[in-house]
């Protein structure tokens, strides 16, 4: 937070300046300043805003004087909404095709899997996205090009859902693939499976109970890290998308120099980034035994 | 005094000899190779560009304007009548040279901050970690979007943002190589035998860390391309009129009805590239180095 802060305040320029534009008089940027904070010592300044923070105000729009906070817990439940779906889908699409390709090794799925997944994670989301647009709602007409959908029309929104969404995931399916695939073949390689193996147990049980509720865990542990990834993608799919949420938020506010909206939004996303590494840690101990009892 | 283990040996690929044979190895994979043919094909844009180019990306032919393409115009013209392939081409030059000089600079940086933490007192170690884990906790499209916000978009920015993104990455590898260095044997010896720290660092540690960095970076060059074009996309990245793949698909995205082929070529080069880049960085990294597999 306080990093975000001295961001802010170590560029050079008033930022009342660069806001208002060339031709403010100096009393319109005397006011801005003063409305801003601007025009007091520096430290208080950081001690007002992270008050301020703590109590859970972000700000004041500048041009809208609407409250930052609502503004962004506004857009926020759509972008999480988002992600969660991309997440959701990628994880049923990979996990299942990494554990299928370690147990079926070297068999023409693992070979294309192999190669998928190295696609699909080096191309960029916002190129797949755009693509996607093009193909599927403006030459086909399948989904709908813009917007999240209508209010409390829960077909219709998730109808809108459903090509940012495949954007935001593609490049997961193959980044969880290969993480479920090598930690699978680590996993079946070990002793209690060929002893699950000895007492004749049934080889799916064995897979998915034994083998897989192991290799699963670095995959939760990487979730938490996705979830930044899956941020940074959220951005380019809401612009293309012109869906409303947070990435939309901090890109428009970005673009007219509105920074009480970016230093708010900015701050709510680096919070979410933040808290999701605890949650997959607990997830991990729920999981996994060993990690309960040392905790 | 030269004694260096093998714990990060990268001597399969270092020198002549192993560079043949590495491109020998590299034969046998066909990814590698395809790979190996789109990072030259990229390479020969970005050196060549303005000889193979059909046109001079910045004429504007207003008469032409969102021609389909045709032989006249391979890939069509944009909304001033520009020639698409010839920006496209033109191109490849900015995203390879943003890409690779912020990559250099920031194994640099890397390089000096991972050595300093991993060498140094331990206060400076837990002070750069803070620091590196600080920009970690930022998701980079939204860390690039606030520093172009607050500094401004231009070419210096945006490389800055890269090397801000990159560096901690490769400080903090140098930073676990160099604690695994610190205390072999060898470097005990040499420090015993009264080596500076600089020597001990630059003669000794250096040599045995600088392999892997090199295959790791390189193997980022495709999400730095696609951080600058995504940020050139979102407005926020190199100003126009340059003719950078993110401002083309973002120019090509306001006319997706009337004119489709200008985002489907401008978004081919960018695919093609990080596809090459990653094929290639993967096949030489398992080539060069196996181990890494379990680090990246």
């Amino acid at each position: 937070m306080t990093v975000l802060f001295a961001a802010i305040h170590a560029i050079p320029g008033d930022p009342a300046i660069i806001m208002l534009g060339s031709r403010a008089t100096p009393e319109m940027r005397e006011r801005l300043s003063r409305e801003m904070g601007l025009d007091q010592p520096v430290p208080i300044q950081l001690v007002k805003f992270l008050t301020r923070v703590a109590e859970g105000d972000l700000g004041t729009d500048v041009w809208t004087k609407r409250s930052v906070g609502a503004i962004v817990m506004e857009t926020l439940p759509n972008t999480l909404v988002l992600i969660l779906t991309a997440l959701s889908w990628a994880a049923l699409v990979g996990i299942p095709l990494g554990c299928y390709s370690a147990i079926r090794r070297n068999s023409f799925i693992d070979k294309f899997t192999g190669v998928l997944s190295v696609g699909t994670i080096s191309i960029p989301s916002f190129v797949v996205a755009i693509y996607a647009l093009l193909l599927f709602a403006i030459q086909i007409g399948w989904f709908p090009v813009i917007g999240a959908g209508a209010d409390g029309d829960l077909p219709d929104q998730l109808w809108h859902l459903v090509l940012p969404s495949f954007a935001v995931g593609l490049g997961w399916v193959g980044y969880l693939a290969r993480i479920v695939r090598a930690s699978m073949l680590e996993v079946m390689a070990e002793n209690h499976i060929r002893t699950a193996r000895a007492f004749g147990l049934p080889e799916p049980k064995i897979i998915l109970h034994y083998a897989l509720r192991i290799a699963i865990l670095p995959t939760v542990t990487l979730l938490a890290l996705a979830i930044g990834g899956l941020l940074s993608s959220a951005v380019f799919a809401e612009n293309i998308f012109a869906r409303p949420g947070i990435g939309k938020l901090i890109v428009d506010a970005a673009n007219l120099r509105n920074y009480p909206v970016v230093q708010g939004a900015v701050l709510v996303t680096v919070g979410l980034f933040a808290f999701a590494m605890p949650v997959a840690d607990l997830i991990v101990a729920w999981l996994d035994p060993r990690v309960r009892s040392a905790l | 005094m030269s004694v260096r283990p093998s714990d990060w040996d990268v001597s399969g690929g270092a020198g002549l000899a192993g560079a043949g044979k590495t491109a020998a190895a590299l034969r046998h994979d066909p990814l590698g190779m395809l790979g190996l043919v789109l990072v030259l094909l990229a390479l020969f844009c970005a050196l060549f560009g303005h000889w193979i180019a059909p046109d001079d990306p910045f004429k504007i032919h207003v008469t032409d304007r969102f021609q389909a393409p045709s032989l006249a115009h391979l890939m069509g013209t944009d909304n001033l009548g520009r020639d698409v392939l010839s920006r496209v081409i033109a191109g490849t030059r900015i995203a390879l040279s943003i890409g690779g000089s912020s990559i250099l600079i920031a194994m640099t940086l890397g390089l000096v901050l991972g050595l300093s933490a991993g060498y140094g007192p331990r206060w400076l170690d837990n002070l750069l970690l803070l620091l590196f884990d600080s920009v970690y906790s930022f998701p980079t499209v939204i860390l690039g979007l606030t520093v172009m916000t607050l500094l401004g978009p231009s070419i210096t920015t945006l490389m800055f943002v890269v090397v801000v993104i990159q560096t901690p990455a490769y400080a903090r590898l140098i930073r676990t190589a160099t604690l695994a260095a610190k205390n072999t044997e060898y470097i005990l010896a040499i420090r015993s035998l009264g080596a500076s720290p600089a020597r001990v660092l630059v003669v000794h540690v250096l040599p045995n860390i600088i392999g892997p960095l090199f295959i790791i970076a390189s193997m980022d060059i495709p999400s730095v391309i696609a951080l600058e074009a995504g940020l050139t996309y979102l407005g926020m990245g190199i100003p126009p009129p340059a003719p950078d793949w993110g401002r083309i698909l973002q120019e090509g995205f306001s006319s997706i009805r009337e004119a489709p082929w200008i985002v489907v070529c401008g978004g081919i080069p960018l695919i093609l590239t990080t596809l090459g880049f990653t094929f290639l960085g993967e096949s030489l990294r398992d080539l060069l180095d196996p181990r890494l597999r379990r680090i990246v």
